[in-house]
C-alpha cells in the first residue's frame, strides 16, 4: 500500500496486534466514546456527523447523520445494526476493518448506538467470514470486560448490549430490511418501504442499519471534529474511502484514497498499472452492480460520488474490478447474471423471472444458439425489471448487463453466427410464418 | 413432519451454549439462525429430528425453520463431506482464472462438482463471491479461506487434508499479543 498520508481508516492494517483492546487503547482507542459520554449531547454527536458529510459507505451513499435523525423521539426500544454482510462482488474492505481493527468498528458502533439511543447493537457478519466472527466476538468480550459495553457504560447511565450475528450465505441480507428479517430469524427477504426501518424495523421498532466502514469513520470524526474530516475529499464527497481493488494490476488490495482522486492517477501511481502482459479493457468502479466503464471513460473520471454519477456509473461500495483485454465480456456478464439469478430472493416477479431470463439468454448466446432478437429481448426484459421491485437487486442485475451490451455490443453480435439464418429460425419469425 | 416429540439430543456443552444464545437475543424466534449454526457445527448438518427439537424450544413452526434452512446457502440438511472445497466462481476470481482451479480439483478428486468422493472426504463446490476478490482465486474450506490459489498450492492443500496435516489457511494469520 502506498500513500501513507491518507491511511486513516486503514492506519492499523499493517499491524498484527490491534485486535487487542490494550493496543487499541494505547493508540488512542475508546477516547471518542469517553468524549461523547462525558462531554457531548446526542444532538451534538448527530450534528457533528452531519457536518462531516460522512455518507453511507455500503453503496447507497446516504448521509449517515441524516439517517440517524429519522429515529422518532418518543420511542423506547431502538436498535442499531452494523452491516458486515459484505457480499457485493469485488468488495472486501469491511473484512479488513473487522480483521485488523475490530475495536475501531466496535467503538464506532457504540457511539452510533448511543447517538440514536439504541439498547441493542447487532453486528451482522456474513457467514463466509467465519474466522472473523470469532475475532469480532473476542473483541466484543474484551469491550464488555473493560466497561465499554453492558450496563451503565463508563458510569454514564447508558446501557448497551452487543450481539455478533453470523449470516449463512445470502447476498440479499446486505439490503437493510433483508438484514433485519434475517436477525429476526426469517428468510432475508427485503420489506416494502415505507415504513422505513428508522421508524419501523427490527421487531417493528426503530432500527438504524449502517455499513462497517461508515461506523468505523465515526470515532475520528468525534475526536478530531468534522472540519478535520473534511480536509480530505471534495465538498460533496467528504473524507477518505477504502477501495478494494481486484483484477490483474500490480498492486491489488485495499487502498484508502481521498475522494475526488483522478482514476488515471490512482491507476498508474497507486495500482502501478496492469500486471505484466496485461492490458486494460474496462473498469467496474463500485462493485459488480454498477455500470461498467470502458478504459477510456475510466481514465477521464475522478473517484467521488458526483464524478462517477456524471460518468454514468456509481461509486457504490468502492469494489473496483479491473478487467483486462483478454477477457470476453459476454463470458463475464454470464458469470454476473448467474450470480444475480442465484441470489434473487424470489419475492418479486420481475426479479425472480427476469434474472433467470437474462441468465438463460446470455448462456444461449454463448452456446452459439443466439439470434439478434435475443439482444432486443435482453433490453426488453431489463425494461420490465428496473425500478419495479421491492429492493434494488433487480436493478443491480440490469445495470451491468445493459452497460455491457451498450459498450461491448460487437462482442455479443460476434456470437450470433449467421444473422439471416438466426432471424429465420427465431421464435418471432416462426410466429410470423404460422 | 413429525409431531411425536423430538428424539434429538445435544451435548451438555451445546445445551449451555443454546441457553446463552437464547438469553442474548430479544425474542426466542430471533435466536433461530445462531441455533441452526450451533446444531450444524456440532452435528455436521441439521436433521429432521433437530428441526422438531428447535421448533419446540424456540416456539417457531417447523415450516418456518425449513424455509430458513433452504433460503440460506450455508445451512445443510443432509450429511456433508468432511472437507468442502468451495471455489469462488464470481467475476474477480473468474478474471484471475478460477475456472482452471476448478477443473484441476475436479480432476484431482475424480468427481464432478457437488458429488462427494467415495470416502466421504471431499466435495467440490463452485460458490459466489467470498469477499476476498483482491486475493483471487480463492477457496473456502470450513470457516477459513485459501487465497491466491495456484495448481501447486491446491495440490498441497488437498494432500494436507489427505495426510491429516492441513495447510494453514491464509486467513488464519499469526496474531501478536
Amino acid at each position: 500500500m502506498t500513500n501513507n498520508q491518507y491511511k486513516i481508516l486503514s492506519r492499523r492494517f499493517d499491524r498484527n496486534d490491534a485486535h487487542n483492546i490494550s493496543v487499541y487503547e494505547a493508540d488512542g482507542g475508546y477516547v471518542g466514546l469517553k468524549k461523547v459520554l462525558s462531554h457531548m449531547s446526542r444532538e451534538q454527536v448527530i450534528a457533528e456527523v452531519k457536518e462531516s458529510g460522512l455518507r453511507g459507505r455500503g453503496g447507497a451513499g446516504f448521509p449517515a447523520g441524516v439517517k440517524w435523525g429519522f429515529v422518532p423521539e418518543d420511542v423506547e426500544d431502538i436498535y442499531f445494526m452494523v452491516n458486515a454482510d459484505e457480499s457485493e462482488p469485488g468488495t472486501f474492505k469491511d473484512r479488513f476493518l473487522l480483521d485488523y481493527d475490530p475495536h475501531m468498528v466496535i467503538e464506532g458502533s457504540i457511539i452510533s448506538s448511543w447517538a440514536v439511543r439504541a439498547k441493542l447493537c447487532v453486528i451482522y457478519i456474513r457467514g463466509e467470514f467465519g474466522w472473523l466472527v470469532d475475532r469480532v466476538q473476542a473483541a466484543v468480550d474484551q469491550a464488555y470486560a473493560a466497561g465499554y459495553l453492558g450496563e451503565n457504560i463508563q458510569g454514564s447511565g447508558y446501557t448497551l448490549n452487543m450481539i455478533v450475528h453470523k449470516g449463512a450465505g445470502a447476498y440479499i441480507c446486505g439490503e437493510e430490511t433483508g438484514l433485519i428479517n434475517s436477525v429476526e430469524g426469517r428468510k432475508g427477504q427485503p420489506r416494502l418501504k415505507p415504513p422505513f426501518p428508522a421508524v419501523c424495523g427490527f421487531l417493528d421498532k426503530p432500527t438504524i442499519v449502517n455499513n462497517v466502514e461508515t461506523v468505523a469513520s465515526v470515532p475520528d470524526i468525534i475526536i478530531d471534529g468534522a472540519s478535520e474530516y473534511r480536509k480530505h475529499g471534495t465538498e460533496k464527497s467528504a473524507g477518505t474511502k477504502l477501495f478494494s481493488v481486484s483484477g490483474p494490476v500490480k498492486n491489488p488490495g485495499i487502498h484508502e484514497i481521498p475522494l475526488g482522486l483522478p482514476f488515471n492517477e490512482f491507476f498508474h501511481e497507486w495500482l502501478g498499472g496492469m500486471a505484466d502482459g496485461e492490458e486494460l479493457k474496462a473498469v467496474i468502479m463500485g462493485g459488480s452492480s454498477v455500470p461498467v466503464l470502458t478504459a477510456e471513460e475510466a481514465m477521464e473520471t475522478n473517484l467521488d460520488y458526483e464524478s462517477l454519477a456524471e460518468a454514468g456509473t456509481m461509486l457504490g461500495s468502492g469494489g473496483m474490478i479491473i478487467i483486462p483485454e483478454r477477457c470476453d465480456m459476454v463470458e463475464l456478464i454470464q458469470v454476473l447474471m448467474h450470480f444475480y439469478w442465484d441470489e434473487s430472493c424470489g419475492q418479486c416477479t420481475p426479479c425472480r423471472e427476469g434474472t433467470g431470463w437474462l441468465h438463460r439468454i446470455v448462456k444461449k448466446l454463448r452456446k452459439g444458439e443466439g439470434t439478434l432478437e435475443d439482444l432486443d429481448l435482453i433490453e426488453n426484459v431489463c425494461e420490465g425489471m428496473a425500478g419495479l421491485t421491492i429492493c434494488p437487486l433487480s436493478d443491480a442485475a440490469v445495470m451491468p448487463i445493459i452497460s455491457f451490451l451498450e459498450k461491448y455490443r460487437p462482442e455479443f453480435e460476434a456470437l450470433i453466427q449467421n444473422e439471416k439464418e438466426s432471424i429465420s429460425s427465431s421464435r418471432w419469425a416462426r410466429e410470423i410464418r404460422s | 413432519m413429525n409431531d411425536a416429540g423430538s428424539v434429538f439430543t445435544l451435548s451438555p456443552e451445546s445445551v449451555a451454549e443454546f441457553d446463552k444464545i437464547v438469553e442474548r437475543y430479544p425474542t426466542k424466534a430471533s435466536a433461530l439462525m445462531p441455533v441452526l449454526w450451533l446444531i450444524q457445527d456440532s452435528a455436521g448438518f441439521i436433521s429432521d429430528d433437530a428441526v422438531v427439537w428447535i421448533s419446540e424450544k424456540l416456539e417457531v413452526t417447523q415450516a418456518r425453520i425449513r424455509e430458513v434452512i433452504s433460503f440460506y446457502f450455508m445451512y445443510r440438511d443432509t450429511p456433508q463431506a468432511k472437507y468442502k472445497l468451495q471455489v469462488c466462481h464470481n467475476i474477480s476470481c473468474h478474471i484471475m482464472k478460477s475456472r482452471s482451479i476448478m477443473t484441476h480439483i475436479e480432476k484431482q478428486l475424480g468427481v464432478k462438482p457437488g458429488v462427494q468422493t467415495g470416502d466421504g472426504m471431499f466435495v467440490l463446490e463452485g460458490v459466489e463471491c467470498l469477499g476476498a476478490c483482491g486475493m483471487g482465486p480463492v477457496m473456502q474450506v470450513g470457516s477459513h479461506l485459501y487465497e491466491e490459489l495456484t495448481i501447486e498450492k491446491v495440490d498441497a492443500i488437498i494432500e494436507g487434508f489427505r495426510s491429516d496435516q492441513p495447510v494453514t489457511p491464509d486467513t488464519d494469520r499469526k496474531l501478536e499479543g
